[in-house]
């Protein structure tokens, strides 16, 4: 446990689950337990999310901590971001060790790539819809370890076979199920015993699963409803202050001059600090620090960037375009296939800047010392957090703490560590802990944007309609060449082109190529949906125009070039028949649907939509199905369906960044608009249990929602959308 | 200046200026980090806060103007009939998801269901669209009220 503490609340909630437990095990000493496991061994603890490290007398691996007083905590390698993963990693932990969800806490991982990175990513990041994918092996071997080694001191204790014992809920009982030890009992002895060769370990058969594959409830809801859940802002340290922060409303400016008097004058204010990129007040509450921030009237030089517009952005990424690029893929021969074609068909597509726009505004909390720095955050990427901390303050690796927390809507905003570095900056001229948050308008106009994209399509049909030449010029920037450089290899960017160098469908002759253009004075990363929420949108849209071209229905023409992709061609039916395709609907009304593999899952939506005279569209359902492989917990893959697809939604209506005078033209939610209540359509799921392997749900929902929707705007008014977001204006009836 | 209110039944006296906003000498001064700071200018309602049983936005209430009324924040709606059936029903619908905006719409629910104990959807609607959900919670968000409510 770290010397600091985290507040007085945290400290509170672990001596409660503590005192919990010793309860719980003072419960099991006085009753005769007789086989029957459904008697309390252990009390639930008092919240089953901890922010502390945990140390266990019992710790075969990174991910299991059991005390002797039977606390059992799983340790989270990926960080919970609502998409569910702290009860999806614990159940397939849970599942092997034998113990129940209500049974455990969990504490999140500290920065650690021996112990957590995540296998696909190949560092501990939180992203890519690939958590359940990564740990779905290494989990279930350190859960089946962990079970081994208690089940055998239990055995060595009873002098009998371990093969004879068998564990249920935290407790191991003999043959007859007339002794029985609890796992906290145990913890001492088991943690003697050698760790046996995870590869040793046998696991379950999927058969005899009981905990994954069923509704097991969330361990993080109980502290999000009543206001005790802790995220990254919430960070409170004695002798804390906190800063508003002004960041250059240009990239590169600097402050030109700022009225400290003025901020120092109003009540609470302690401190101005000017870093030149961004100044902030420095007081005993965000309401002071705000006021004395407005007070500091702030004027800035833009620097190099100040003409930085949108316009111009778009230019250069329609003239690059217009040259080859690196080439992603290449079958067949599209040149000669286009000569022999009957039919061409060409588009331009375009998709906008966007922002994250996460409930929680982006903050950090540092205090940085002579000797030891310590950051409260929450982050998809702590390793990298911790690396650019220890850059920056030239200590050591060891004396920078990330003290990682629930995250209030990551989309992919936390997997860069931006905040962290700006707070680490101002913390230097702090004495003492300062926690750093930014105002909404901030947080808008100082993301890091999913990038805008300019794509070229043309496609060659035979005689019977059927794509026989393709190609896809995708220009835009690059965040692997940035992020994951050794990932971005002789010019390409397997992102920028993941879902569009290999569609599903049968495409004989494909060519498909990417330029890299990084707009000036703009910053791009991650945003949910990587790469397939601009590939899939284009591909989609693309392939319902050849469709129309080939005077095909949408679902037919796609079910014919899905014969060799059999679980594609599945969510394909399954989606267009609960969508009920092809019955009638009234005028200006359509359905759209699309296809996608991605995140190593099938899925197919079909939204139905309503266009309004005035040109506003109402989506009034989306039936979406989907094919995961072998499913964890069905209620969570819904959840993800239900909001994946809102927030694409929420995109594809109303998203976008621009760029005037080298500044953001949002700032706030009533010019980046969200999603609200009143605007949601009906979302069904529709799951296909198999034993193929689990492919990833947080992020398939948001990039296939688009194009269903403008597929289904086509259907309704005749007009094919070749960008986002909705443009309703050229939706207006002409009647 | 000294201000004296009375927050979840108990007063607190405070030394700040009279223009601070509720929100943040909730969550920096006393400590109570349930109510969130999303916006700052009434626009998604994270912040929601009860004064006299009425929804507001506290990022948008300066501590002067709150008087004599009584505070609730998420802290302790679970003490209120509707507060209690709200959390016990988002538990059951697994509405959650990163949470954070829940503690304001579980707000503005208790003080919707309060006023209206059977809402129709156009009530939900009504009282429910200054929340913003980014993580897409809405339909459990609708879903948990009308159970909360029986309807």
């Amino acid at each position: 446990m770290d010397g600091l503490v985290l507040g007085a609340q945290i400290a509170d909630e672990a001596a409660l689950s503590r005192r919990a437990f010793l309860q719980g095990t003072g419960l099991l000493l006085g009753f005769a337990l007789t086989g029957a496991s459904t008697e309390s061994v252990f009390a639930a603890p008092a919240s089953q999310v901890v922010e502390n490290e945990v140390a266990g007398a019992f710790a075969p691996n990174g991910f299991i901590r059991i005390n002797p007083t039977g606390a059992v905590t799983l340790v989270m390698p990926m960080i919970e971001m609502g998409q569910g993963v702290y009860t999806s990693l614990s159940m397939l932990l849970a599942e092997e060790l034998e113990v129940r969800l209500d049974q455990i806490q969990v504490q999140h991982a500290p920065p650690n790539h021996a112990l957590y990175a995540n296998s696909i990513i190949g560092i501990q990041n939180t992203g890519g819809s690939a958590s359940v994918r990564a740990f779905w092996t290494p989990l279930r071997q350190a859960g089946a370890v962990g079970r081994n080694l208690l089940i055998t001191a239990a055995a060595k204790r009873w002098n009998v076979d371990p093969a004879t014992c068998r564990a249920k809920d935290g407790v191991v009982f003999d043959a007859q199920g007339s002794k029985h030890l609890s796992y906290g009992a145990l913890a001492n002895a088991a943690a003697k015993l050698p760790v046996p060769p995870t590869a040793n370990v046998k696991l379950k058969n999927p058969q005899d699963f009981t905990l994954i594959g069923t509704r097991a409830k969330r361990v993080d809801s109980a502290i999000k409803v009543d206001g005790r859940a802790l995220y990254g802002i919430d960070a409170r340290l004695p002798g804390m202050k906190v800063a508003a922060v002004a960041i250059s409303p240009v990239l590169g400016g600097k402050a030109k001059t700022v009225d400290e008097k003025a901020a120092l004058a109003v009540k609470g204010v302690r401190q101005v600090v000017n870093i030149g990129e961004a100044v902030a007040v420095v007081a005993d509450h965000t309401g002071a620090a705000k006021k004395g921030l407005e007070a500091a009237a702030i004027t800035w030089d833009d620097g190099p960037n100040a003409k930085v517009s949108s316009a111009d952005i778009v230019k250069q990424l329609r003239e690059e375009s217009q040259k080859p690029g690196t080439v992603a893929r290449n079958e067949g021969d599209a040149s000669k296939a286009f000569a022999e074609a009957v039919q061409r068909v060409d588009a331009i597509y375009q998709v906008p800047f966007l922002a994250h726009a996460a409930m929680e505004p982006m903050n950090c909390t540092v205090h940085l010392q002579k000797d030891r720095c310590d950051i409260w955050v929450g982050t998809q990427a702590p390793t990298i957090t911790q690396s650019l901390v220890v850059e920056l303050t030239g200590l050591q690796k060891e004396a920078v703490k990330i003290h990682n927390h629930l995250i209030g809507g990551g989309f992919g905003r936390r997997l860069e560590a931006d905040g962290t570095v700006l707070a680490v900056k101002i913390a230097k001229h702090v004495d003492g802990p300062v926690k750093v948050i930014w105002s909404r308008e901030e947080d808008i106009q100082h993301d890091m944007y999913r990038p805008y994209y300019l794509d070229r399509l043309s496609a060659g049909l035979d005689a019977a309609g059927r794509p026989v030449a393709w190609t896809h010029r995708i220009a835009g920037s690059s965040v692997m060449a940035r992020y994951y450089p050794p990932y971005f290899k002789d010019g390409l960017d397997p992102d920028a082109v993941e879902a569009a160098a290999e569609p599903p469908y049968a495409l004989p002759n494909i060519h498909v190529d990417y330029v890299r253009v990084e707009p000036t004075g703009v910053r791009t990363s991650w945003w949910r949906g990587v790469g397939p929420t601009h590939n899939v949108f284009v591909v989609e849209s693309f392939i319902d125009e050849l469709a129309h071209a080939a005077k095909q229905d949408p679902v037919a023409y796609r079910g014919k070039l899905l014969g060799h992709n059999p679980r594609a061609l599945a969510v394909l039916s399954l989606a267009a028949g609960k969508a009920g395709w092809g019955s009638p609907l009234p005028a200006r009304y359509g359905r759209g649907i699309s296809v996608q593999f991605a995140y190593g899952s099938y899925v197919s939506q079909v939204a139905e939509v309503e266009v309004a005279p005035d040109g506003s569209v109402k989506v009034k359902r989306i039936v979406c199905a989907v094919d995961c492989g072998m499913y964890i917990n069905p209620d969570t893959i819904e959840a993800q369906v239900q909001g994946g697809t809102l927030f694409g939604l929420t995109a594809a209506l109303h998203g976008s960044i621009t760029f005037k005078g080298g500044r953001v033209e949002q700032s706030n939610f009533d010019t980046y608009l969200p999603m609200r209540i009143d605007e949601v359509p009906v979302v069904e799921t529709h799951l296909i249990k198999n034993a193929e392997a689990p492919g990833g749900v947080g992020e398939a929902p948001t990039a296939i929602v688009s194009a269903a929707v403008t597929n289904a705007i086509f259907a309704a008014t005749g007009k094919r959308l070749r960008s986002l977001p909705i443009d309703t204006n050229s939706l207006k009836s002409s009647s | 200046m000294a201000i004296t209110l009375k927050i979840n039944g108990t007063p607190h006296e405070v030394d700040v200026d009279g223009d601070t906003p509720l929100l943040w000498l909730l969550r920096d001064v006393l400590g109570m980090t349930g109510t969130k700071f999303g916006c700052g200018q009434a626009l998604c309602g994270a912040c929601t806060v009860h004064l006299d049983g009425q929804p507001v936005r506290s990022c948008q209430t300066p501590v002067d103007s709150v008087g004599d009324s009584a505070v609730t924040t998420i802290e302790a709606i679970g003490q209120t009939p509707q507060g209690a059936a709200l959390q016990k029903a988002w538990l059951e619908l697994e509405v959650v998801q990163c949470g954070y905006c829940q503690s304001g719409q579980i707000m503005s629910a208790a003080a919707l269901l309060k006023e209206t104990p059977k809402p129709t959807d156009n009530d939900i609607d009504a009282a429910m669209s200054g929340n913003v959900c980014r993580c897409g919670t809405y339909h459990r968000i609708r879903a948990a009220i009308k159970h909360a409510a029986g309807v």
